[in-house]
C-alpha cells in the first residue's frame, strides 16, 4: 500500500463531473449574496443609503456594519499568529467601520433571490466617500511623511524584528570579499482556479450554523465563527467539501464567511456567496512584494562566513495571518548551508493593498532566491562554477540530524545535499552545458543554466488528528481534521490505514474536512497533512489492527500472531477457510444489552490519534533550468527543468511527482510572468486573467523529476511534506539561468518576476 | 426587471425546455436550473476554460454564452462523457491512470477541449496537445500529468477505445 502507485479515490467522481463543490451545495430556500467593496485604495465613509437597494424586487436585505453589530460579540477577525514583533494590532473588521483602506474590502452584503438580484442590488446601495492618501509601495509607506494607511495610526511600521545568531559584523570585517544585493521580490496570488464561496444554513430547531466552506482549516473557521458569533462548540459547524486549489489563501479566515453566516442567521434562509475572479484579485490574500539589501561574506576558499541584510516586507493593510511569512522568508537564507553568523532585520510595513498571507512556499522561495543569488554571485566575481562554490558550502550528510540556528533552533533531520544535487546536475547534463552554449551562440542564440538548491520545513505541528474505525459494517472510517484541497489528502490516508487494515482501498472510507466528524483539527497548510494526519492515522491503524486481531484470536480460537487481515476479513495464515468479517469482529465490541463483551476488551473498535511532532521535517532539492533568451524581445522560454528533491519516504510516488510538476509551474510563474499591479494610489491594475498571467500549458517545459528517499526520524512514516516544495527553488534556478544567457551581456538579475522589458532594458544599457 | 424567453436545448442527448431570464448565462442555465454541477466556472471571463462545453460539437465557453443562445442546439457536458455508470470514457480513463488531475476543477473543461481536438486530431504530437490546451488553466498539476493523459488518451482511441 504505502509506496505504491495506487488509483486515486478522488478521481472517479471528479471525472464525471460529480464532485461537490462549495458551489454545487444547494439548499432549499437558499437565497444569494454579493458583496459591495470599496473602490478606494483609502478613504473614509461619510454614509451609506441602502434604501434604493433594499427596494429592488428580489432583495430580501441589503446589511451594512450596523445592521451586524448586534450580533456580533467582536466585530474584528483576530487571526494573527502570535509574535512579539507587532508594534500595531490590524485585525479586519467584518464590513468597513468607517474606513476603507485597500481596493476590494467589503463594506456591505447584499442578500437577494439570485446572484443576478444581488449584484443589480450591490450597484444600487450609495457608499458616499472621502478620499484619502493612499501608499501602495511598502518601501514608500516606511519613508518619512508617508500618508498613514490607517487614519487613526501612527505609523506604517506594522512589525519589526531582528533574527540571526553568532557575531555576524566580525564575520565581514574578517571576509576576503563581500558581494551584495539589492532585490525586488514579487510574488502574486494563489489563483485556484476555484475562487471561495461559502454557503450559511442556520437550523433554528437545533439552533445550530452550518458554513460549508472552500476553507484549508475548517475547525479554526468553526473556532472564529464561535468567537465572534458568541456561540459554542455545538451550535456551529464547518464542512469544507471539495476544494478546487487551496495554495495558502484559502487556509485564511475571511469577513465574507462571517458576513454570509450571519446574513443566513438574520434571515433565517440559507445563503450562498460565490466569490468571482475579479472579486479574487482584490479580496483574497496575495503575497506581493519584499525588498531586500543583503550581503555575503566569504574566504578566500568562497566558504561562507557570514550573511547579513534587510528586507523590506509588504504586509498589505491589515494582519490576516501573521508575520510567519516574512519570518520563514529571513530563516530560509541559512538554513541548507553552513552559515556561522547571520543578521537580518525585517521591517513588516502596512500598504493600501489585500492583505498578504502565504501563497504555496510562504517566503521560502523569497529566501532560497536571495542565498541562491549570493552564491551565484560569489562564484561569477570568484571564477569559480556555481555548482562548485555550493558544494563547499552545503551541510554534509555526516553531520545530520544538524541544529540549524536560522530564526529559532532548528532541527535538519536527515538528507543527503550534496548528493541531491550532483544528480540534479548530471541529470541536467551542467558539465557539457557550455558547449552547448557555446554552439547555439554561433547561430545567434542565448541559452543558460542555472541551478538553486532548497530545504524547506515541513509538516508544521504541534499536530493533527485522525480517528480509524471499523463499522458493523466492516468498513474502515477514517476521520481527520486534515482538509483535502487537491492533492489526493483522502488516497494516502486511505493507503496509510488499508496498510494495517486489510490493504483494500476499497473498503475504506476517508472523512476530511468536517467538525462534526472529529473534535479536534488544524488542516491543511505548511506541508504538513502527509506527515502530520498520515503520521496519527498510521498509529490509529495500528492501535485498531493490534485490537483487531486481539478480538478475532478469541471468535477463532487461535493465536493473534497466527493471524492476517485481509480485505474485510481475518484470517489464519495458511489456513484461508479459517476467518471472520471484519464486520462481526466490529460488531463483537459494539455491545449486545445483557451481554459481555469478549474478555479483556474495551467497547468500540476505533482509535484516535494526534501525535504531536514539534520539529519540523525538512524537505530538500535542487533544480536545474535551461532557458533561451531572445535578446530582441526580451522573451525568456524555459527549455528544460529539472527537479531533484528528497521528502523523506514516499507514499505515494506519483501524487509526489504532480506536487513538484505543479509547484514547478507556479515558481515559473512567478518567475517569469505573475505581477498584480497596483498604481501609485493603489489601485490594482491587473485584476483579469489577460491582465494577470498563469502559466499555460505551451509555457510549460516536461519538468524531469527525481527522488531521493532519506526517511525522517521524526515520524513513524518517515515521510516529509512535499505539497509546496516543488515552487521553492523555481525563482532562483530561472534567474540563475537568464542571467547566464545573457553572461555576454554580463547583465544581472535582481528581480522576480523577470519581464521581458526589464530584459531588453537591462541589455541595452550594458551594451551603453 | 430581466426578460425571459423559452428555450429547448439538448444536453447530453436529454431534451430541456425551460423559461429563462435573457441575461443568464449557458454556464449558470447548466449549473443551475439543469443541476448540471460538472461545469465548473473559474473566471467568468473566458480566459480559464474550466467552464468549456461542446455546442453542436464545437467547444465553447459557457460563461460567454446566454442560455438563450444555445435555443435549438446540442450541448455536451461532461456528465454526458462516461459510456455507463461502470465504464469512463477512454479520455476519463486517461487522466485517472495519468494523474491528469489533483482537485478536479479545471478538469471538466479540459475534458471537453480534448474530446473535441482528439476527434480531430486523433493522432497528435506532445507540442499540438500543449497548444490545444493552451486556453485552459489548471494550477495544480503543471500540465504535465494533463498533457500525458491526452497523447495516452489519444492512442487508446486510435485502438478503438
Amino acid at each position: 500500500m504505502i509506496g505504491s502507485r495506487v488509483e486515486r479515490l478522488e478521481d472517479r467522481d471528479l471525472l464525471r463531473g460529480k464532485g461537490r463543490f462549495v458551489d454545487d451545495v444547494v439548499l432549499p430556500n437558499m437565497l444569494h449574496a454579493a458583496f459591495v467593496r470599496s473602490p478606494h485604495g483609502h478613504a473614509a465613509i461619510r454614509g451609506i443609503a441602502k434604501a434604493q437597494a433594499a427596494a429592488l424586487p428580489g432583495v430580501h436585505a441589503v446589511l451594512a456594519r450596523e445592521d451586524l453589530l448586534p450580533h456580533l460579540r467582536n466585530e474584528r477577525l483576530v487571526v494573527g499568529l502570535p509574535s512579539k514583533s507587532y508594534k500595531q494590532d490590524l485585525n479586519r473588521p467584518v464590513l468597513a467601520i468607517d474606513e476603507v483602506v485597500h481596493v476590494g474590502e467589503p463594506v456591505a452584503i447584499v442578500v437577494a433571490d439570485d446572484r443576478y438580484v444581488a449584484e443589480d442590488g450591490a450597484a444600487l446601495v450609495e457608499i458616499e466617500y472621502d478620499p484619502l492618501p493612499a501608499v501602495a509601495d511598502c518601501c514608500a509607506a516606511l519613508a518619512p511623511g508617508a500618508p498613514v494607511v490607517h487614519r487613526g495610526a501612527p505609523h506604517n511600521l506594522l512589525a519589526e524584528f531582528r533574527m540571526g545568531y553568532g557575531d555576524a559584523d566580525a564575520a565581514f570585517a574578517k571576509a576576503a570579499h563581500v558581494f551584495s544585493e539589492s532585490l525586488w521580490q514579487h510574488r502574486g496570488g494563489s489563483h485556484s482556479i476555484e475562487c471561495r464561496g461559502a454557503v450559511a444554513a442556520y437550523d433554528a430547531i437545533e439552533d445550530r450554523l452550518t458554513l460549508w466552506s472552500s476553507t484549508q482549516m475548517p475547525h479554526q473557521a468553526m473556532r472564529q465563527l464561535c468567537d465572534m458569533l458568541g456561540r459554542d462548540e455545538n451550535r456551529v459547524r464547518v464542512v469544507t467539501p471539495d476544494i478546487g486549489g487551496g495554495f495558502g489563501p484559502k487556509l485564511v479566515f475571511y469577513p465574507e464567511d462571517v458576513a454570509t453566516a450571519l446574513a443566513a442567521i438574520i434571515l433565517g434562509r440559507p445563503v450562498k456567496w460565490i466569490e468571482d475572479r475579479r472579486e479574487h484579485f482584490v479580496a483574497t490574500t496575495q503575497e506581493r512584494d519584499q525588498y531586500w539589501d543583503v550581503e555575503i561574506a566569504v574566504d578566500r576558499d568562497a566558504r561562507i562566513l557570514g550573511i547579513r541584510g534587510t528586507i523590506v516586507h509588504d504586509h498589505g493593510a491589515y494582519t490576516a495571518r501573521g508575520v510567519n511569512l516574512p519570518h520563514n522568508s529571513a530563516e530560509t537564507v541559512p538554513l541548507q548551508y553552513d552559515v556561522p553568523a547571520y543578521a537580518m532585520n525585517v521591517r513588516v510595513a502596512l500598504t493600501n493593498k489585500v492583505p498578504v498571507t502565504p501563497v504555496r512556499g510562504a517566503g521560502h522561495p523569497q529566501g532560497t532566491f536571495a542565498i541562491e543569488r549570493l552564491l551565484d554571485q560569489v562564484a561569477r566575481e570568484m571564477k569559480l562554477d556555481r555548482a562548485e562554490v555550493r558544494r563547499r558550502n552545503l551541510i554534509p550528510p555526516e553531520k545530520m540530524p544538524y541544529k540549524a540556528r536560522g530564526g529559532q533552533p532548528v532541527l535538519l533531520d536527515s538528507g543527503d545535499y550534496p548528493r541531491c544535487q550532483a544528480e540534479a546536475l548530471a541529470r541536467a547534463g551542467w558539465s557539457d552545458f557550455p558547449a552547448r552554449q557555446q554552439a547555439a551562440r554561433k547561430s545567434g542564440r542565448y541559452l543558460g543554466i542555472g541551478m538553486a538548491n532548497y530545504c524547506k520545513g515541513t509538516g508544521r505541528g504541534p499536530f493533527e488528528s485522525a480517528t480509524v474505525r471499523i463499522g458493523p459494517s466492516g468498513r474502515v472510517h477514517v476521520y481527520t481534521g486534515a482538509a483535502a484541497m487537491g492533492q489526493g489528502t483522502k488516497t494516502m490516508l486511505a493507503q496509510v490505514v488499508a496498510e494495517q487494515l486489510g490493504a483494500d482501498l476499497a473498503n475504506v472510507t476517508v472523512t476530511t474536512g468536517d467538525t462534526a466528524a472529529i473534535a479536534l483539527g488544524l488542516g491543511g497548510s505548511n506541508s504538513r497533512q502527509t506527515v502530520m494526519a498520515g503520521s496519527s492515522a498510521h498509529v490509529a491503524a495500528v492501535k485498531v489492527r493490534e485490537k483487531t486481531l486481539a478480538i478475532a484470536a478469541q471468535l477463532l480460537e487461535a493465536a493473534a500472531q497466527d493471524l492476517e487481515i485481509v480485505g474485510d476479513h481475518v484470517r489464519v495464515k495458511g489456513v484461508p477457510d479459517m476467518k471472520v468479517g471484519l464486520a462481526m469482529v466490529a460488531r463483537a465490541v459494539a455491545g449486545t444489552a445483557g451481554f459481555s463483551l469478549p474478555q479483556g476488551m474495551a467497547p468500540g473498535l476505533e482509535a484516535t490519534e494526534q501525535m504531536v511532532i514539534d520539529d519540523m521535517a525538512h524537505a530538500n532539492g535542487t533544480a536545474v533550468a535551461e532557458v533561451e533568451v531572445d535578446v530582441e524581445t526580451g522573451r525568456v522560454d524555459v527549455l528544460r527543468f529539472v527537479a531533484v528533491h528528497d521528502c523523506g519516504r514516499m507514499v505515494h510516488p506519483t501524487l509526489v511527482d504532480g506536487q513538484i510538476a505543479g509547484g514547478t509551474a507556479h515558481g515559473i510563474g512567478n518567475a517569469l510572468y505573475e505581477w498584480m499591479g497596483y498604481d501609485a494610489d493603489a489601485q490594482p491594475v491587473t485584476t483579469t486573467f489577460a491582465d494577470y498571467l498563469l502559466v499555460t500549458a505551451t509555457e510549460m517545459p516536461r519538468v524531469e523529476i527525481a527522488h531521493q528517499e532519506s526517511p525522517s526520524p521524526l515520524n513513524p512514516l518517515g515521510v516529509k511534506g512535499v505539497g509546496e516544495c516543488g515552487v521553492v527553488p523555481v525563482t532562483a534556478a530561472v534567474a540563475s539561468a537568464v542571467e547566464d544567457a545573457l553572461s555576454p551581456f554580463g547583465v544581472r538579475i535582481a528581480q522576480t518576476p523577470i519581464f521581458p522589458a526589464q530584459i531588453v532594458k537591462l541589455i541595452e544599457e550594458a551594451r551603453r | 426587471m430581466s426578460e425571459t424567453r423559452n428555450i429547448a436545448v439538448t444536453v447530453n442527448g436529454k431534451r430541456y425546455e425551460r423559461s429563462v431570464d435573457v441575461r443568464l448565462t449557458l454556464a449558470d442555465f447548466l449549473r443551475g436550473p439543469l443541476g448540471l454541477t460538472g461545469t465548473h466556472l473559474g473566471c467568468e471571463h473566458g480566459v480559464c476554460g474550466a467552464c468549456t462545453i461542446l455546442v453542436d460539437g464545437q467547444s465553447a465557453r459557457s460563461c460567454l454564452m446566454l442560455a438563450v443562445q444555445a435555443n435549438g442546439h446540442e450541448i455536451a457536458t461532461v456528465e454526458g462523457l462516461a459510456p455507463s455508470a461502470e465504464r469512463l470514457h477512454p479520455l476519463q480513463e486517461a487522466f485517472r491512470d495519468n494523474h491528469g488531475l489533483q482537485c478536479g476543477f479545471c478538469t471538466p473543461g479540459m475534458l471537453m477541449t480534448l474530446v473535441e481536438f482528439l476527434r480531430d486530431h486523433p493522432n497528435p504530437t506532445e507540442g499540438e496537445v500543449r497548444v490545444a490546451i493552451s486556453g485552459n488553466l489548471c494550477r495544480c498539476t503543471g500540465y504535465q500529468g494533463i498533457v500525458a493523459a491526452a497523447l495516452d488518451a489519444a492512442g487508446r482511441m486510435r485502438k478503438g477505445g
